[in-house]
């Protein structure tokens, strides 16, 4: 176990079947929304606030993949957005945070 | 600086035209325009005037508007005729006594009709077919009227036998000549014309020389003839030519025409300098132009005269392509082989009735004529070798008779077509005009259309412009790639085919079968309306739920904040008191803000996730269904009261709208649709803006399509007309169809027509003459999909394991605390970002 995983505390947020393949859930952990998606069995987790819009509306976005990179794209101006790096494929100056995740026992976890 | 001035004689379409090019001239600035107009309104189609006939109005059939004139500094005077001219003042006279002055006048007088000179023709039913006073006129008579006789056989005459066929009359047509259309034809191309008239029930009489019109025995008039035949008949249409206005400039002692006609020069200008002649008034080497396009022509050359350009009138090409009484019918140059030893190539068709011939040259290596009658698909093509003067194929023939391999004859490539060859004349734009357009990006007929206006006329070179862009596409190397997106290389109307026919019924099997990767926010939405098209699956589905854009996934509308509306379907936009309350009551409950729309409904907007459920509960409870506001699918389908309640109203606009409306409800298509039903012409519904319009009449529905409002507003076409209740949902059935079979993704109707090769046209064929034989097969898929409509939120709310999505958080009950509102106007809006702001940091100092 190294020095990275000792430091996170790993938020249960819900059962594993409640989050379905490519459709996004949206947790409220620390006080901070975050966005959460199945794909082919992998999860991932980013911030659930879309930074053009304001609205937190990100798990709400349709999944899917563009040039090889897994995107969702915001449902209010249609920006993608990396689900592994939380980079904005459009506009090179704009991320949102990523959040560890996993899945334990049945349950979804978030890393903060 | 002193403005020119110029007076306009006349405001038919060749002067209305004038006066358009003049105000798009450069120089337009230093000009002050009057027009006088003895008609009470001013310019309209007159090429169209027997559509007034099948449904158009006279406001259908204007040119210009009193608004345009007025914006752009022209003076216009209505229902003032000029009587006199007096160049040596450079003033007129009219009938009312006023004195106009002039630096230049234009003569756009115009034509008569001619009436020959029988004993008897001055009757009150005995008429003539050239404005639109003459067009009521003949109504009001055939309302009185079994019988009907149109004087004249040749082009207009047949427009008019056409006329009186739409009002009902038993329609003879009177020629002299030995034939019809003796001026455009020949004997064979006459011949089959004839039989195929007289196969639509309209009896034809040539070489009849009438004497004289008295009282006649069964019907009001009997016509008798030099021959001693006679026929009895309750109308008489004169349409036996028409006779120049020139009476103003003969008056004046300007130079005629020994049988009428003012003399022009080639800059259009009369025997005195700064007076012009211009259309059917203008006698130009010995010769005059009784078509539309020449006296554009001439206008052209006016405006170019006095504007210091060089253009010049040098004749015009006469050949003509039009469709009377339903038959195609096309003349070419020299249609008669008067060329001392010309060639000619005939086919004859006596099946089917076609009758083609082309005009050789003696050396058989140029076309200089043609006449086409029943088919004239090949007129584009043959008209542009004639003028180009260039050289026939090998094998002539091989440009009239059809190819066996079923393909239409191709003729020479559009490549052989000089840079300069005229594609589309209505608008004058030429082959180097439509290539320079697609260099400057344009990659479809549509795009063509609006950058250039080709094909916006009368519709006949669209495809002859299709081929052009074709080609050029080609040579630029420039692929034009439809693929949907990078998962699917099919175009939306391929993939449509491949799950109709494949049976396939989920995103994953259609893109494992003929895709690459997960899928992204193009293609997902896309095949889910194209599954909901074909099958009308739940949305809701497991399998179908992640390929739904946000609105249609949550079934209302995401606004800016994340939040959301609610649009309840109000069919034809009718509402109980009661079902009113109720949305009252839920707006105030759940705090909403409340609009009415366009489309004659009601949206609620502020919605969080989680009120969703509980707000479509009550409002399925008290009877509402979804309004499908948040689909690309059927909105509404407006209506104005109608017969029920207006004094003006012909047919029940309201109980049509709400029975249009319950058929095609939740219809997912390529992009959303709108409808209107107006209860009689005043057009209250604005039917004519929308996708899909109906109108009634005395006679039945009038039936429009392709309309649209928004950034781009487009007035829709007139489809059908005289329709009854089954006729006009079988209609809207097979176009709606047609549309969602084979659009592309968010293309509306108004650009998908204009995509189709043949536009219009061809519409009309595919859902009223259900010329692909796929009629039946569109109306059972729209049942079908009918069959299976549910209301997604009744459907939804009794679910439990669905509603679970609605829940803002998966982990906590607490509500998005992005989502802030302020009040403005006694209701909620969204904070703006400087209100979010102080709201976030005086919050944040309440709990430090």
């Amino acid at each position: 176990m190294n020095a990275a995983e000792l430091r996170e505390i790993w938020v249960d947020v819900c059962e594993s079947h409640e989050l379905l393949p490519e459709l996004g859930a949206r947790a409220l952990v620390n006080g901070e929304q975050v966005a959460i998606y199945r794909v082919r069995d992998n999860l991932y987790a980013i911030d659930a606030i879309d930074p053009f819009s304001k609205a937190a509306v990100l798990s709400r976005g349709i999944v899917g993949d563009l040039k090889g990179q897994l995107v969702v794209a915001s449902p209010i101006y249609k920006q993608h957005f990396n689900l592994q790096t939380g980079a904005c494929l459009e506009d090179n100056t704009v991320s949102v945070k990523t959040y560890p995740v996993r899945e334990v026992g049945g349950r979804i976890q978030i890393g903060m | 600086m002193k403005k020119t001035k110029i007076l306009v004689v006349g405001n038919g379409m060749v002067g209305h035209k004038f006066i358009e090019n003049m105000l798009n001239s450069p120089q337009a600035e230093t000009f002050d325009i009057v027009t006088f107009a003895e008609e009470p309104r001013l310019a309209y189609d007159r090429v169209q005037l027997s559509s007034y006939f099948s449904g158009s109005t006279a406001a259908d059939l204007m040119l210009t508007s009193e608004d345009y004139y007025r914006s752009n500094g022209v003076h216009y005077v209505l229902n003032e005729q000029v009587t006199e001219i007096q160049p040596e003042n450079n003033c007129v006279i009219t009938a009312s006594g006023r004195k106009e002055t002039y630096d230049k006048l234009v003569l756009a007088t115009g034509s008569y009709p001619f009436v020959p000179p029988l004993p008897g023709r001055e009757q009150p039913h005995c008429l003539v077919y050239r404005t639109i006073e003459d067009l009521e006129a003949i109504t009001e008579s055939a309302a009185q009227s079994k019988i009907g006789v149109v004087v004249g056989g040749g082009l207009l005459g047949l427009e008019a036998a056409n006329a009186l066929k739409n009002l009902g009359l038993d329609t003879h047509v009177v020629e002299f000549a030995p034939r019809l259309m003796a001026v455009q034809l020949d004997e064979g191309g006459g011949l089959v014309l004839r039989k195929k008239i007289e196969k639509l029930d309209v009896k034809v009489h040539t070489e009849k020389n009438t004497q004289e019109i008295v009282a006649g025995e069964k019907c009001r008039y009997r016509m008798n003839f030099a021959d001693g035949s006679y026929l009895e008949t309750d109308m008489i249409l004169f349409s036996a030519g028409i006779r120049p206005r020139d009476e103003l400039a003969r008056n004046a002692s300007l130079s005629v025409g020994e049988r009428g006609g003012i003399v022009v020069n080639n800059f259009c200008q009369t025997s005195v300098a700064n007076i012009y002649a211009i259309g059917e008034c203008a006698l130009w080497s010995g010769r005059i132009y009784g078509l539309v396009a020449p006296g554009y022509q001439m206008a052209k050359v006016a405006v170019s005269h006095i504007t210091g350009g060089a253009d010049q009138f040098v004749g015009a090409d006469m050949s003509t392509k039009l469709k009377l009484l339903g038959v195609e019918v096309a003349s070419i140059g020299d249609a008669h082989a008067r060329t001392p030893g010309a060639l000619s190539y005939v086919y004859q068709d006596g099946i089917n009735e076609i009758y083609k011939r082309l005009v050789l040259s003696p050396d058989g290596k140029k076309l200089i004529g043609s006449v086409l009658v029943g088919d004239t698909e090949v007129y584009g093509n043959l008209l542009q070798i004639c003028l180009n003067g260039m050289d026939v194929p090998e094998a002539p023939e091989q440009l009239i008779v059809p190819a066996s391999d079923g393909q239409a004859a191709s003729g020479l490539g559009v490549d052989a077509l000089p840079e300069t060859a005229t594609i589309c004349s209505c608008h004058d734009v030429s082959k180097g005009t439509i290539c320079c357009a697609v260099r400057d990006g344009a990659t479809t007929i549509g795009a063509i259309k609006s950058m250039t206006k080709a094909g916006t006329g009368c519709g006949g070179c669209v495809a002859l412009a299709t081929q052009v862009m074709n080609s050029e596409l080609t040579k630029l190397g420039v692929e034009v790639n439809t693929d949907l997106c990078e998962h699917f290389p099919f175009t939306r109307q391929e993939l449509f085919h491949l799950v109709r026919v494949e049976k396939i019924q989920t995103f994953d099997a259609l893109i494992e079968k003929h895709g690459r990767g997960l899928g992204c926010d193009i293609c997902k939405p896309t095949v889910a309306s194209i599954l909901a098209s074909c099958w009308n699956g739940f949305i809701m589905k497991n399998e179908l739920a992640p390929l739904q854009d946000t609105n249609d996934y949550f079934m209302a509308n995401m606004q800016k904040n994340g939040t959301y509306s609610i649009v309840p379907r109000i069919a034809g936009g009718e509402i109980t008191p009661d079902k009113l309350i109720v949305l009252g009551q839920v707006g105030k409950k759940y705090n909403l803000y409340t609009k009415i729309t366009g489309g004659q409904r009601i949206d609620l907007f502020g919605a969080q996730l989680d009120d969703l459920p509980a707000i479509w509960q009550e409002l399925v409870d008290a009877g509402f269904e979804t309004g499908h506001a948040y689909g690309k699918s059927v909105r509404t389908v407006k209506s104005c009261v109608g017969s029920t309640w207006c004094r003006y109203g012909v047919l029940d606009s309201v109980g049509m709208a709400i029975a249009i409306e319950e058929r095609y409800k939740g219809l997912r298509a390529p992009h959303k649709l709108k409808f209107a039903v107006s209860g009689c012409t005043r057009e209250c519904a604005e039917a004519q803006s929308k996708d899909v319009g109906v109108i009634a009449t005395e006679t039945g529905w009038s039936l429009y399509v392709c309309g649209n409002g928004g950034m781009k507003p487009r007035h829709a076409d007139l489809f059908a007309t005289g329709l009854d209740d089954a006729t006009l949902l079988k209609y809207i059935d097979r176009f709606l169809m047609f549309y969602v079979r084979t659009a592309d993704r968010l293309q509306r109707t108004s650009v998908w027509m204009d995509n189709l090769e043949g536009g219009l046209k061809y519409l009309k064929n595919v859902v009223i003459d259900d010329k692909l034989g796929i009629g039946a097969d569109l109306e059972n898929d729209m049942q079908r999909v009918v069959d299976a409509y549910q209301c997604e939120w009744k459907s939804t709310i009794g679910d439990a394991e669905k509603l679970k999505r609605f829940r803002t958080f998966v982990n906590s009950e607490k509500r998005d605390n992005t989502v802030v509102f302020v009040e403005e106007r006694n209701q909620i809006r969204p904070a703006n970002e400087d209100e979010l702001v102080r709201f976030v940091t005086s919050t944040e100092l309440e709990t430090a």
